[in-house]
Order: C-alpha cells, then sequence, then structure tokens
C-alpha cells in the first residue's frame, strides 16, 4: 500500500491554498496520506492542514533552521523523513515546490515527475510537456517516487478532516552557504490569480501601467484576479507575478478574460483548464480567437470599459 | 574562475508541436531546433559576467546526440570559451543530465552552473537543481537578477509571492528565468569563429555516471482541443452570452 507524504508549502502562518488540492492527486492514488509542516512552529500551519479531507496525520518539523523555506534547507530534512517507509513524497507544482523537490530527488537518487495532471495508478501518470500541447503518460521506475502536482488539474478536497497532529525530528542543519535576504511580496486585496474564478489579464496592447488601469478597474467590478502576458511583465506595466502562461502561472478559472493578448502558444499554456475564455482583441485574426469560446473584435479601450458599466 | 553553462537542443519554441498519430510521441524529425530559450539566456548572462571581470571561463556542456553539436557551436558563437559534448543517444533525463553536469562541474573545478529553468520540450525543471543537490551546493532558482562579488553571488528570483533574494556563497547553481536579460543577436564573424574551436568529447561511462532509471512514456496523446466558440459583435451581445453561460 501507498504511504504518502505532502510537503506544506506554508507562509505567514498560513497553508498554502494549493495543498488542498495536492490531497485530491494523493487521495487519488490512494493510501495512508501524512502531510509534513516544516516551520519555525508549524501549530498555525498544521491545525489547517489537519482538517483538510483524507489525511492521516500531520507531521510538524519545528525547528528555527525552517525560519525561510529554502530548497537547501529543505530537501536533506524531507529526504530524510521520506526514509521513514514513504513511497511518495509531493509537493505543490508552486515555485516551492519545483524548487525543493528535485533536490529532494537527487537526495534520495530518483528521478522526479514533474506537473502530474492526472493519476492513472500508484506510479503512471499523465503530464504536460512541449507547454502543454502534447500530454505523456508516464510509468515511474521502482524507488521512492517524488512528483509536483500541477495545481490547475485538481480540485482542493473538502476541509472536513480532524486529522492528529504529531511532532517529528529530523536532522537539520542550515547549511551556510545560502542566506535569505528578503522577499518583496506584492500585497493586493485582489483575489489571488491561482485560486480566483476569473480572472482578467491584459497583454502588450495596453501599452503602460497608467492604462493597466483599465483592467484593474474591470476586474475589480467583476470581482477578479488580474494577470498579464509576458509582453505586458517584460515591458514593465505590472510586475512578474502576475504572468501567465508556459513559464509563469497555470491557471483554471471559470471565465478569463484575454484582452490585447495575441495568444502565443506559451501563453495559451497557461489557461488550458480555464472554463470559458473571453477575447478581446483589435485584429481578427489573432490566434487568441482560436481557442476563445467568445470572441469580441474592438479596440479594447472603448469595449472593456463599455463592458465593466454592463456587467 | 570557471563556469558552466548547460546548454540543451530543443525544438524551436515557434513550432507547432503535433504528436505523432499512433502516441508514440512528437513529431521531431525534419522539425527546426535551437538551443532551448533558457539556455540562450544562461549563456548570455555567463558572457556579461565574463566581460565584468567576474569569471574568467565558460565551459559550455550538452548531453545528447550527434546534432547537439550545433548547440554547442550556438554556444561558442555567444563567448564560450569550451564547449565539451557528453555523446549519449539514450533519451537523456534530468537526473542523467544533472549527474553527468555535476561529475563535469567537479571534474573541473568550476564555481558556478548556470543553468536554464527548465527545458521547453520536457518542461520538467529540475535538472539545475538535481545538480545542487548532488553536490551539496548551494542553490538560486529562477534568477531574475545576478550580481557577483568575490565568492558570493546575490540572486534576484521570481517566486510566486513576488521577488526573493537570496545571498549564497560560491559554488552555486542559478537557473536563469525569462527576465534575466535578453540574449545578444550572434554576428556572422563570431559564428564563423565559433566554427574553428574544436568541441571536446567525452560520454558518460568516462564521466563515471551511470544513466538514472527511466521514466517511461506509455504514450503521447494530443491535449483536449477546445472547440471554436462564437463570435460577437457588440458589448450587448458578449454580455447577453455570458449571462447564457451563467457568467454574468
Ligand atoms: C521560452 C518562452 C516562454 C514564454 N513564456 C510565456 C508565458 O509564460 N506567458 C506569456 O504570456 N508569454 C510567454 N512567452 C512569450 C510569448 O511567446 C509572446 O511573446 C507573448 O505572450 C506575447 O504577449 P502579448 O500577447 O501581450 O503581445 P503581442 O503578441 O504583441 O499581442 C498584442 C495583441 O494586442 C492586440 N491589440 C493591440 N492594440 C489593441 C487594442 N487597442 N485593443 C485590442 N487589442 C489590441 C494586437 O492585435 C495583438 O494581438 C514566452 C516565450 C518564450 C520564448
Ligand atoms: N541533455 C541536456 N544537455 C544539456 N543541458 C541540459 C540537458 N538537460 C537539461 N539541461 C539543462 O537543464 C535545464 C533544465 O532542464 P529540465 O530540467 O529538463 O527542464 C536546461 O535549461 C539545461 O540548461
Amino acid at each position: 500500500m501507498s504511504k504518502i507524504l505532502v510537503i506544506a508549502e506554508h507562509a505567514d502562518g498560513k497553508l498554502n491554498a494549493g495543498v488542498a488540492k495536492v490531497l485530491a492527486a494523493a487521495t487519488q492514488i490512494g493510501g495512508e496520506v501524512d502531510i509534513a509542516v516544516f516551520a519555525v512552529d508549524g501549530a498555525a500551519v498544521a491545525a489547517q492542514a489537519a482538517k483538510l479531507a483524507g489525511v492521516a496525520k500531520v507531521l510538524t518539523i519545528n525547528n528555527a533552521v525552517n525560519d525561510h523555506p529554502l530548497a537547501a534547507t529543505l530537501a536533506p530534512q524531507i529526504a530524510e523523513l521520506a526514509g521513514k517507509g514513504y513511497t511518495h513524497v509531493l509537493f505543490p507544482g508552486t515555485t516551492f515546490g519545483k524548487d525543493v523537490a528535485p533536490r529532494t530527488a537527487a537526495k534520495l537518487g530518483v528521478p522526479q515527475i514533474s506537473d502530474v495532471m492526472a493519476v492513472h495508478s500508484a506510479t503512471s501518470f499523465d503530464r504536460p510537456v512541449y507547454a502543454g500541447n502534447a500530454i505523456v503518460t508516464v510509468e515511474a521506475p521502482a524507488g521512492t517516487l517524488v512528483a509536483t502536482v500541477r495545481l490547475a488539474s485538481f480540485n482542493a478536497v473538502a476541509e472536513t478532516g480532524s486529522a492528529a497532529v504529531e511532532a517529528a525530528t529530523v536532522a537539520g542543519a542550515a547549511p551556510a552557504h545560502t542566506r535569505f535576504v528578503k522577499l518583496e511580496a506584492q500585497k493586493s486585496a485582489r483575489p489571488d490569480l491561482q485560486s480566483a474564478a476569473k480572472v482578467v489579464s491584459g497583454g502588450r496592447a495596453l501599452g503602460s501601467s497608467e492604462n493597466f488601469k483599465v483592467i484593474f478597474d474591470f476586474a475589480d467590478k467583476i470581482g477578479a484576479g488580474v494577470g498579464a502576458s509576458r509582453a505586458a511583465v517584460d515591458s514593465g506595466y505590472v510586475p512578474n507575478d502576475m504572468q501567465v502562461g508556459q513559464t509563469g502561472k497555470i491557471i483554471a478559472p471559470s471565465l478569463y478574460f484575454a484582452i490585447g493578448i495575441s495568444g502565443a502558444i506559451q501563453h495559451l499554456a497557461g489557461i488550458k483548464d480555464a472554463k470559458v475564455i473571453v477575447a478581446i482583441n483589435k485584429d481578427a485574426d489573432a490566434p487568441i480567437f482560436e481557442v476563445a469560446d467568445i470572441g469580441l473584435v474592438g479596440d479594447l479601450f472603448t469595449v472593456v470599459p463599455e463592458l465593466q458599466s454592463k456587467m | 574562475m570557471k563556469a558552466i553553462v548547460s546548454v540543451k537542443r530543443a525544438v524551436d519554441y515557434n513550432v507547432r508541436i503535433q504528436v505523432k498519430p499512433d502516441g508514440s510521441g512528437v513529431v521531431t524529425e525534419g522539425v527546426k531546433h535551437s538551443m532551448n530559450p533558457f539556455d540562450e539566456i544562461a549563456m548570455e548572462e555567463a558572457v556579461r559576467l565574463k566581460e565584468k571581470g567576474k569569471i574568467t571561463e565558460i565551459i559550455a556542456v550538452t548531453i545528447g546526440g550527434a546534432k547537439n553539436e550545433e548547440t554547442l557551436r550556438t554556444a561558442l558563437a555567444f563567448g564560450a570559451t569550451r564547449a565539451i559534448h557528453v555523446k549519449d543517444d539514450g533519451g537523456i533525463e534530468p537526473l542523467t543530465a544533472a549527474r553527468a553536469l555535476a561529475a563535469i562541474f567537479k571534474k573541473e573545478g568550476a564555481q558556478l552552473l548556470i543553468a536554464g529553468k527548465q527545458a521547453i520540450d520536457d518542461d520538467a525543471n529540475q535538472t539545475g537543481q538535481m545538480v545542487a543537490g548532488l553536490l551539496d551546493i548551494a542553490q538560486a532558482t529562477f534568477a531574475g537578477k545576478v550580481d557577483i562579488e568575490g565568492n558570493k553571488a546575490t540572486v534576484v528570483r521570481e517566486v510566486d509571492a513576488g521577488l526573493e533574494t537570496l545571498e549564497v556563497d560560491l559554488p552555486a547553481v542559478i537557473t536563469a528565468d525569462l527576465r534575466l536579460n535578453e540574449p545578444r543577436y550572434l554576428k556572422l564573424p563570431d559564428i564563423m569563429k565559433a566554427k574553428r574551436i574544436a568541441i571536446e568529447a567525452t560520454t558518460l561511462a568516462e564521466l563515471g555516471v551511470t544513466a538514472a532509471p527511466p521514466v517511461k512514456t506509455l504514450k503521447t496523446t494530443p491535449p483536449p482541443s477546445r472547440s471554436k466558440g462564437v463570435m460577437v459583435k457588440t458589448v450587448d451581445e458578449l454580455v447577453a452570452a455570458l449571462k447564457a453561460k451563467g457568467l454574468a
């Protein structure tokens, strides 16, 4: 039987919303599922993790070295914990998971499966390659299975559980070679891009950060999160954490607005799981219209304010 | 100070990927290949560090079949001082590539590996982190800005929450994100000059590396296609269409 260890990403005492989606993947694999919380004091995060449906135990590994989530500090601890009989170690497919999981796999001497999007069995999964333009079904070799889970592919499990919380200890020494300096987080009152039900994204067509207000105002009117194409981010209109796509965030909202975005394959890779895509573009031949559920050809600077007033 | 840059040959990012009808993979024959875009960014960063006098030697390394030589030529045209081809015709997986890179890193006494954050064919995003883990050295992934002072690197990382700054002691692995720099256009004289530099060949066996147990690909399928939707002519029609779907 599988024994699965899910690594809890957290910040400021809050469990990352992606962990409940990793739990969904773990539940599909089947077996016993534990969550590990590495922190200085993981009690608050553990209490949130304990509520997730399908969790057997929450393990808190309290240690001053776990002050900041550094791959070099976490990977050896996770590898040691995995050695206590776990068959699978699962991470959310976030920048945190992508940073820590491969280092953990290397420590364990096993390959990693990135971006699991469907579970066929305890060792067989689907994952996207070529920016999601092909899906491969893979079979992992024997040994501990390390994987990251593509969050857009799974629905969060319910918060109906009440798992036991236990303290665990592993040797954990902070390597002297890596020091956390600072995190400049974008504080925003808007819904989080990765979990928002509605997302409005703007592209190069916005032309400036001042003009991006058109997108923000519309998003606020309909209670949406805000994203952007790479061109909009590279041009400095909005910060990097808003980029949607192959190399930005992969999202699955019920409603996605692509405004002044051409629809390059790298951008589409991030929105393939959106339920309804609306495209607004002044070029009737823009590739975004090939995937849009509803398309409107027009100038965004007149269309979007009108739409805002009518929704 | 020596830096290693790993460069992978991949289907060009502009190519429309076709899945073979028999599900055995994607069509790669007769399709344009280029250096993985993130590796171009890694190469560019190494060349800039060399121009600033922070590093003295850039060794470009690729692991793969005979055609990977083209990728090394591109790296030399960027300004790599040496090029190492680890010849292997198997399907190279991240852990195997990482073992080879770690072996070369040690053998060369390098202080820095700059890798791309991900290869746009397998989209694995693993190799750099694995090298750092195998060598037990510092890692700073998804770099948007790199400063090197003596044996310290300050790296601004592009993370989900925003921008994280780490300070790492060398030796270290850095993986390049999109906004680290904009790679230069290669000039013809540099491309010509690169043709005259000898490429050093080696093998996994010579490096004392065993290939990782493979993750088997059972089949390859195209993603579910989105059916073409409707075009509306006015904002009112758009609002009506959204209402019909219960979204407005
Ligand atoms: C390795 C790699 C990874 C990448 N990763 C990503 C990624 O993660 N995410 C991403 O988005 N891109 C990514 N890209 C970049 C991608 O290829 C495109 O360059 C980018 O998505 C283009 O952004 P855009 O659509 O905003 O700009 P453009 O392609 O310039 O499109 C602008 C659009 O706006 C329309 N327009 C102009 N004015 C108006 C107006 N007034 N009203 C309405 N419409 C208007 C135009 O018709 C055009 O279609 C990546 C590229 C590479 C090589
Ligand atoms: N076969 C290879 N040859 C050279 N570099 C590689 C190879 N595989 C991976 N890399 C490097 O590792 C990075 C990440 O690749 P991946 O982990 O496959 O997404 C790439 O951008 C390359 O820099």
